[in-house]
């Protein structure tokens, strides 16, 4: 059975949101990682880009293919997780850790899905 | 062997091969490859494929499509129906081939046999899954049209093929218990790069090349079907202490681009002849004639793309699909096939590309959507496995 934390909210693209206050972090869920395979490269937005809900905002390359990082709310990129751009392996080994992608400067928790409506997509 | 599911969601049902609960149970991510459920990977696809290389790895390759060529003009039928010498080969060799159409386009690339058997000439092909149909039905329809005494049977669902391939392979069958090499065939480290040897596992006759599409030591075991789990199993375990893993599909993509290797589908097509394809030396030119001959002689049109190899730096792969640019942006070519190569730790690509810019050292781009990612034309392979 897939991690799903009960803490965190998710997006029908398989990633996850930590809220808090007004940071959302953001990473792909382990059933997003355990379908990608092994991650060999993540592109990372420049801070300070400001996005719509549901824009690219970079992309996540394993062995066999290429995906791409959504935002799943609007707002600004704060922070970026540069740790990935020499490991990016840790999405793998710790993707609700040190596998996390993005911090967002955002508010609201609109469209966003609960660990059991999550749990039930990727169950289908 | 072939046992096709029923699926009952309206999607085309996939064949299994005799490992495929043996998959099931190690808890691999199968995947639909060439109608077939398939391994993708077991753990992870770079774990498994840096075993390849370091140690070992077991892959079931029984998706593979096996098809006799028997009777007393076997040899003839072969050299005519196929673009090898094939008449040349030594009992228990093994040769690299394929077969082509008329119009010198390849239907599929093969590994030819000559078997020992006691009823006389017989030659094992072992084709792709994906070309099974198309493959037999070439075979059937020349040796239909062949002046001669042939038959051309499919027995792919009688066998099972499984492959230990990494450097440690060789420690690896030498270790296993009940794997014993008929009297007068040789022993496993004395069988050469493309020949096989006679064993039995238990009572079982199990045929042993040693041969692989991963660019390490290691050996094709064909066994059939109904001892493969056994086999499978007693592999694993033997193998274990040896640093042998199962691997699956998407380790063994990697390891054949690294190695250079073509892939039906990707950089071989009926769209493609040899000379293209750098298989020109795999063709008999001078040989009676055979199917695509006139068409080969011929050869590509002038300006016809030819593969090549390209090194790029970083971390972003070009793949199959995208352009390949010249210095100036201009399109010039495609990728066929391209990873972040997990040994060498920048990304390769095989790629068709105008004969204009195919010179090694001539440097090109991807265009990684959008991006220009400098590569450089390179000979293949990539990798060469450290000889002993």
């Amino acid at each position: 059975m897939t991690d799903i934390p009960e803490d965190l909210s998710y997006t029908d693209q398989h990633e996850w949101v930590r809220i808090d206050g007004e940071t959302a972090t953001v990473g792909i869920t382990e059933y997003a990682v355990t379908q990608l395979g092994d991650v060999v490269y993540v592109e990372l937005p420049e801070i300070g880009t400001a996005l719509a809900a549901g824009d690219v905002i970079g992309e996540i390359e394993s062995t066999k293919s290429v995906s791409e990082i959504y935002a799943p709310l609007a707002g600004t990129v704060e922070h970026v997780n540069s740790e990935l751009t020499d490991a990016p392996e840790l999405v793998n080994a710790e993707p609700y850790g040190r596998g996390w992608i993005v911090k967002l400067a955002a508010t609201g928790s609109e469209g966003l899905l609960s660990p059991a409506e999550y749990a039930e997509l990727v169950a289908e | 062997m072939a046992t096709v599911t029923s699926a009952d969601d309206g999607t085309p049902a996939l064949s299994r091969t005799p490992l495929y609960d043996e998959h099931v149970a190690l808890g691999a991510t199968m995947v639909p490859f060439a109608g077939w459920s398939m391994p993708v990977k077991y753990t992870s696809d770079l774990v498994e494929h840096h075993a390849v290389r370091r140690a070992a790895g077991l892959f079931d390759i029984s998706h593979m499509a096996e098809i006799d060529v028997t009777g007393p003009d076997a040899a003839a039928f072969c050299d005519r129906a196929l673009a090898g010498r094939l008449s040349a080969l030594a009992p228990l060799q093994s040769k690299y081939t394929m077969i082509l159409a008329e119009a010198g386009g390849i239907i599929d690339d093969l590994i030819v046999t000559a078997v020992p058997d006691a009823a006389g000439p017989h030659f094992a092909i072992v084709a792709n899954a994906s070309n099974r149909a198309p493959v037999v039905a070439a075979l059937a329809e020349r040796a239909t049209a062949f002046d001669g005494d042939v038959e051309v049977r499919d027995a792919s669902d009688e066998y099972a093929l499984i492959a230990v391939q990494g450097p440690r392979a060789r420690d690896v069958l030498e270790a296993m218990p009940a794997l014993t090499v008929e009297s007068g065939a040789p022993e496993f480290g004395d069988t050469k790069y493309y020949r096989n040897t006679l064993a039995r596992f238990g009572d079982v006759p199990v045929r042993v090349a040693r041969s692989g599409y991963t660019g390490e030591d290691g050996f094709e075991l064909l066994v059939p079907a109904g001892a493969a789990v056994e086999l499978w199993r007693t592999l694993r375990a033997t193998g274990a202490p040896h640093g042998l893993v199962p691997a699956g599909l998407a380790a063994r993509d990697t390891l054949r681009l690294e190695a250079g290797m073509p892939l039906y589908g990707h950089e071989l097509s009926l769209d493609v002849l040899p000379a293209q394809a750098g298989l020109g030396r795999v063709v008999a030119i001078d040989k009676d004639d055979f199917v695509g001959r006139d068409a080969v002689l011929a050869g590509p049109a002038a300006g016809a793309p030819v593969l090549v190899g390209l090194a790029a730096e970083g971390r972003r792969a070009g793949r199959a699909g995208y352009a390949v640019l010249d210095a100036t942006g201009r399109p010039v070519g495609e990728i066929t096939s391209g990873v972040l190569s997990p040994t060498l730790g920048h990304p390769v690509a095989m790629a068709y590309v105008s004969p204009a810019v195919a010179e090694p050292g001539t440097v090109l781009a991807f265009d990684v959507r959008g991006t220009a990612i400098p590569a450089t034309v390179t000979t293949l392979p990539f990798y060469r496995r450290p000889r002993a």
